[in-house]
């Protein structure tokens, strides 16, 4: 049962990463600002989502498993805030 | 075990190339941005030093805080008048520098390979410091700096202030007593106030909690305070408070009432345990906490002062 | 190589690079930056010795780390207010470059 717990974890933290590393690779080629924006802000909070979702089973307690999701929402928050202000910056500056 | 190394190695190569970029980018904002990112993978080396009350310090105020005033600085200053370009300076200097740099960095290097062995340490007095400031404080470094060192903390948070006033008298003379100018733009954004409605009260609660826990675990005043900041930043930032007058009563009483409580305690030492800034021991932890609180209120004030700038001249005065 | 001796040389190669950079820049603001860049180094070299002093049961020295929250605090109050300085002069003087060839020019050179 415990392997099938580290299992878990393991894919879901290699999962994380590989949405982390395709939203950069979309930073990287893609052509516009507005596009890379999109692509960094859903990938990297769905990749922390399944970071934080495969390190759940490893925490130490309830209230540690807690925080790791507090953590996520607030990023999610924040990122999703953050995306908003910067594709409106970015209009604004295109009129 | 062994996959380490490697992400010590990578970490490093990581740091001192983000460094880098930041100090060879054209641009001056994404210097900046290189700055920010680069706090952040320091307190990553933070952590791998075993140092989380530092790499808490490093992210809230290293590289958060300093990266909200160096944006707001670019922005004021290209808003000011157009920037000179810069001008490169000849090759040979260039290269006379980077031998300087590559010297002095070398002599310091070579200093660290050469510390002495057995290192020395502080630790033994520390723990002695901890265990008379009484009743289990559980965080060493709280001990350190508010019962073993707490002189130099009461001088820090002086210097907070000092910064403050210096801060508010580059100002000029006829704005003395108005508010600093806005951080942002004086039109409230949907997803701004989005942000500082929900964000706000949890990071306050989390501000407060990093506080309190600072006593055991890592965590502390300074970066319990630095979360306030912010989140008095992001309600500023979001029109839904006005930064205050400087000649505001509340806000000079807020800034002063950190040191203050800690000079009046470690007078009151003195008097009550026999010598200048000690406690009596079996009420230690209650000051070391009540004094911790009245730093986080002045943290909290200052801050943000030191962020939005001097005064600056309304246009409906 | 130990972790601690690879802190050890970022440490020093920050002091470097930000050494480089405090020299070569004549915008006040990168000036700043790489400042900043030394002071890291510098607690960085602060931490190693705070790593190698563990002793008494912890796994650290605490004296060091406290002198670091408290230098990390001050880093930042001094660069606030050397923004404000810097802000100031920028204002007064419609020049913003810390360049002494451009100060010497008479009201012209490189700057508008």
């Amino acid at each position: 049962m415990i392997t099938l717990l580290n299992v878990f974890s393991i894919t879901a933290i290699s999962a994380g990463a590989f949405f982390f590393f395709a939203g950069t690779v979309g930073l990287l080629r893609f052509p516009d600002s507005l596009s890379r924006l999109h692509a960094l802000t859903k990938a990297d909070t769905l990749g922390l989502g399944l970071v934080a979702l495969g390190l759940l089973p490893r925490a130490d307690s309830a209230l540690s498993a807690l925080k790791l999701i507090v953590i996520w929402a607030l990023v999610l928050l924040s990122a999703a805030s953050t995306a908003q202000l910067i594709g409106r910056a970015l209009r604004q500056s295109r009129r | 075990m062994s996959i380490l190394p490697y992400i010590d190695i990578g970490l490093a190569l990581l740091v001192v190339g983000i460094a880098g970029t930041t100090i060879a980018a054209r641009d001056q904002f994404a210097a900046v941005v290189g700055y920010v990112a680069y706090g952040l993978l320091l307190a990553f080396v933070w952590i791998r030093l075993y140092a989380p009350d530092v790499a808490l310090t490093e992210a809230a105020v290293g590289s958060g805080v300093t990266g909200v005033l160096l944006i707001t600085a670019g922005k004021r200053l290209g808003a000011l008048k157009n920037p000179a370009p810069e001008a490169q300076p000849p090759l040979t200097l260039k290269l006379l520098i980077g031998v300087l740099a590559v010297l002095v960095a070398g002599a310091l290097g070579a200093a660290i390979l050469l510390l002495p062995d057995p290192p020395p340490s502080l630790a033994p007095e520390a723990a002695a410091a901890a265990d008379s400031a009484g009743a289990g404080l559980g965080n060493p470094i709280t001990a350190v700096l508010m019962s073993y060192r707490s002189f130099d903390t009461m001088l820090e948070k002086l210097v907070l202030i000092l910064a403050v006033v210096g801060v508010w008298s580059v100002g000029a003379d006829k704005a003395w007593g108005s508010a600093p100018a806005e951080l942002r733009q004086p039109k409230a954004t949907a997803p701004m106030v989005f942000l500082a409605q929900m964000l706000a009260p949890v990071g306050m609660l989390i501000g407060i909690h990093i506080f309190w826990t600072g006593a055991n675990a890592p965590g502390g005043a300074f970066q319990g305070g630095a979360l306030l900041a912010a989140m008095w930043m992001v309600i500023m930032m979001a029109q839904l408070a006005k930064l205050p007058r400087i000649d505001a009563q509340w806000l000079r009483v807020a800034l002063v009432s950190g040191p203050a409580v800690f000079l009046i305690f470690g007078l009151a030492g003195e008097v009550t345990a026999g010598s200048f800034f000690a406690y009596p021991h079996s009420l230690a932890k209650p000051i070391i906490l009540f004094i911790e609180a009245f730093m986080v209120l002045s943290i909290t004030a200052a801050l943000p002062m030191l962020v939005a700038g001097p005064p600056s001249e309304r246009p409906d005065r | 190589m130990t972790p601690l001796m690879l802190a050890g040389l970022v440490g020093a190669s920050l002091v470097g690079l930000g050494l480089y950079g405090l020299i070569l820049h004549p915008h006040p603001l990168r000036k700043l930056l790489a400042f900043n860049l030394i002071g890291n180094g510098v607690f960085l070299v602060f931490g190693i010795v705070a790593r190698r002093g563990a002793a008494a049961g912890f796994r650290f020295d605490p004296v060091p780390q406290a002198m670091i929250i408290t230098g990390i605090v001050v880093a930042f109050a001094a660069s606030a207010l050397a923004v404000a300085i810097i802000l100031r002069l920028s204002a007064e003087s419609g020049r913003v470059t810390l360049d002494p060839e451009a100060w010497t020019k008479p009201n012209g050179g490189d700057a508008t």
